[in-house]
């Protein structure tokens, strides 16, 4: 049993809002120096799923990360968490792409990665919340693709998912291979052990630029371009209620939004 | 002339689900030369619904595999009526099928894609679509355009345009379109789906709305936090950090990957307002924030605040908001 786990470094999506900020002339978020970058989240969820099938049945698990500026502490995390190896796609020519050349490129190392039975993701990246780089690379390997999965099970060839839908969930199943994205309703990740980060901090990760791939830059031109991007300014004013004390205050909130016509 | 297809959405009973008026009156800001295509068999009555709210044209194509949940049927039909109608814009709802749909036929197609979009426009000098969509959890918004001259694939958010008022002296056609679906089987299965029904109002039809956050501290009090809901006569909502806290079932998780709710009034009880969580909520015409941290950013986006500690605010409210309705 091998599995893939796609993982993307990612802007803490709990950093403060006045951290938060765009530089006019490069239509970029600026990377703040204060606020150090996390795994995206429910790419932990997606590492979490694929530890639970290696408790269960066995198996080998391989994060995959394609980004440039890598902070070592974060993707090698699944490492740390009981992932055994970890592939870093890093080139200048990598820098910036779109959802279809970033499904290009994981699909290209996958191909190279070459022998796997189950590729897992994070249902979406918390920076530009697309939820669509798996969709794309299921599309690519032309593999069965189970989407919004909050329960992940392998048996006999194949995998069983429940996929959140407003008011339940469904029960999909499909042959491996197969590509599945993961949701957060799978529960929390795992801690980190001692053991594991001493053992993430001895493993080298191995490394591959656009030549590895048989990648040409051509390949890479994008469908989408960013031509703004700018911080809204929300023209909602607060009024704050206030009372001799908190209770005071909440009973002054009730009549508040009586004489406003709210309640 | 840019020529726009829009993904036609159906509810159960076949009727069109309202999702296509709005994607129809977006796809309207783009061009007059609007069609829809319609999956699902006794469609009939939606085809003509989509004509009388503005579509020029509707392609149907007619197979019983639509009426169940499998996406890939959906997938292999959309990229074929794509290929045989050649429209330069696809415009798909960010619904439960859409948000799937959607992507696959764009990598499909190699056509771009611009995801969760909440307006559209033709950019003057290139007639190519520019979108403009929210991105970093609301933090920023992002427009995007298409280079090149490929099909652009857009998906777009709910409620992000208003459908058209019907008018049935509009005119329209109606083109069966046979798609052969044998050639892709049905590679995921779909073995059942559960219902886990939750009591009370709908989240998402509630006029009023009071949700609890991390602020809260445990499971115990969302006891409170429904007991004030049901004296306001709404449904209680949470968000992601207690719901993953294990505090309150996920099905009440209000946010960008939870529920989008849109009610008249929204009470917050410790819920500090993360980005995430407020695109969930943007739709709430006035945001009421019980918060004891000032700095939060619940505040940014509230209209009526309280500065304090929630077990002393909570109660003295709810029983002045009970002597209000009571009375």
């Amino acid at each position: 049993m091998n599995i893939i786990v796609c993982v993307k470094q990612v802007l803490d999506p709990e950093m403060p809002a006045s951290a938060f900020k765009v530089d006019p002339e490069t239509k970029r978020v600026v990377e703040s120096q204060g606020t150090p970058p996390v795994l995206n989240g429910f790419d932990e969820n997606a590492v979490e799923a694929a530890l639970r099938i290696k408790d269960a049945v066995g198996a080998h698990v391989t994060a995959l990360s394609l980004g440039r500026s890598f902070v070592m502490d974060v993707v090698k995390k699944p490492l740390s968490m009981g992932a055994d190896d970890l592939v870093l796609l890093e080139d200048e020519a990598f820098h910036d792409l779109d959802s279809f050349a970033t499904a290009t490129v994981l699909s290209a190392a996958i191909r190279k990665i070459g022998d796997y039975d189950l590729i897992l993701a994070g249902r979406q990246a918390s920076d530009w919340d697309n939820a669509q780089v798996p969709l794309g690379v299921a599309e690519m390997l032309e593999l069965p693709c189970l989407s919004v999965a909050q329960k992940v099970d392998v048996a006999d060839g194949t995998v069983s998912v429940q996929q959140v839908v407003p008011d339940g969930y469904q029960e999909l199943e499909a042959d491996l291979p197969a590509l599945v994205t993961v949701t957060n309703e799978l529960g929390e990740p795992r801690y980190a052990t001692l053991r594991g980060i001493m053992a993430a901090g001895r493993k080298t990760p191995t490394v591959w630029n656009a030549a590895d791939l048989g990648i040409d830059a051509s390949a890479l031109a994008p469908k989408v371009t960013i031509t703004d991007l700018y911080v809204p300014v929300t023209d909602r004013s607060v009024e704050i209620i206030e009372g001799e004390d908190d209770a005071d205050a909440g009973r002054k909130l009730a009549l508040k939004l009586r004489e406003d016509k709210l309640i | 002339m840019t020529k726009v297809l829009v993904l036609g959405e159906l509810n159960h009973d076949n009727s069109l689900n309202p999702v296509t008026g709005e994607l129809i009156a977006a796809a309207l800001q783009l061009s007059d030369d609007v069609a829809v295509a319609l999956l699902g068999s006794g469609v009939e009555g939606s085809a003509g619904r989509a004509i009388a709210i503005g579509a020029s044209a509707v392609y149907v194509v007619d197979d019983p595999a639509f009426s169940g949940p499998e996406i890939d049927p959906k997938v292999t039909a959309l990229t074929e009526v794509c290929k045989q109608v050649g429209p330069e814009v696809v415009l798909i709802g960010r619904t439960q099928d859409g948000r799937e749909v959607g992507p696959r036929v764009a990598f499909r197609l190699g056509a771009g894609l611009a995801q969760d979009c909440i307006r559209v426009g033709v950019d003057g000098d290139t007639g190519r679509v520019v979108a403009t969509r929210p991105v970093y959890g609301g933090s920023a918004m992002a427009a995007v355009n298409f280079p090149g001259d490929g099909a652009q694939v857009v998906i777009m958010r709910g409620r992000a345009y208003e459908a058209l008022d019907p008018d049935v002296s509009r005119n329209g056609e109606i083109v069966p379109i046979s798609v052969d679906l044998s050639t892709s089987p049905n590679r995921v299965r779909n073995i059942r789906t559960v219902a886990q029904a939750s009591e009370g109002v709908r989240l998402e039809d509630a006029d009023i709305v009071v949700a609890g956050g991390r602020g809260l501290g445990g499971p115990e009090p969302f006891e409170v936090i429904e007991q004030l809901a049901d004296v306001l006569g709404g449904a209680m909502g949470a968000s992601r950090a207690a719901c993953d806290a294990g505090w309150i079932d996920h099905s009440y998780q209000v946010g960008l990957t939870g529920r989008t709710i849109a009610p008249n009034v929204y009470i917050t009880v410790g819920i500090s307002g993360a980005s995430q969580h407020m695109a969930g909520c943007s739709g709430a015409r006035h945001i009421v924030a019980i918060n004891k941290d000032r700095e939060a950013n619940i505040f940014k986006d509230a209209s009526y605040g309280v500065v304090g500690d929630w077990e002393a605010v909570i109660p003295s409210f709810m029983e002045t908001v009970r002597d209000l309705v009571n009375s």
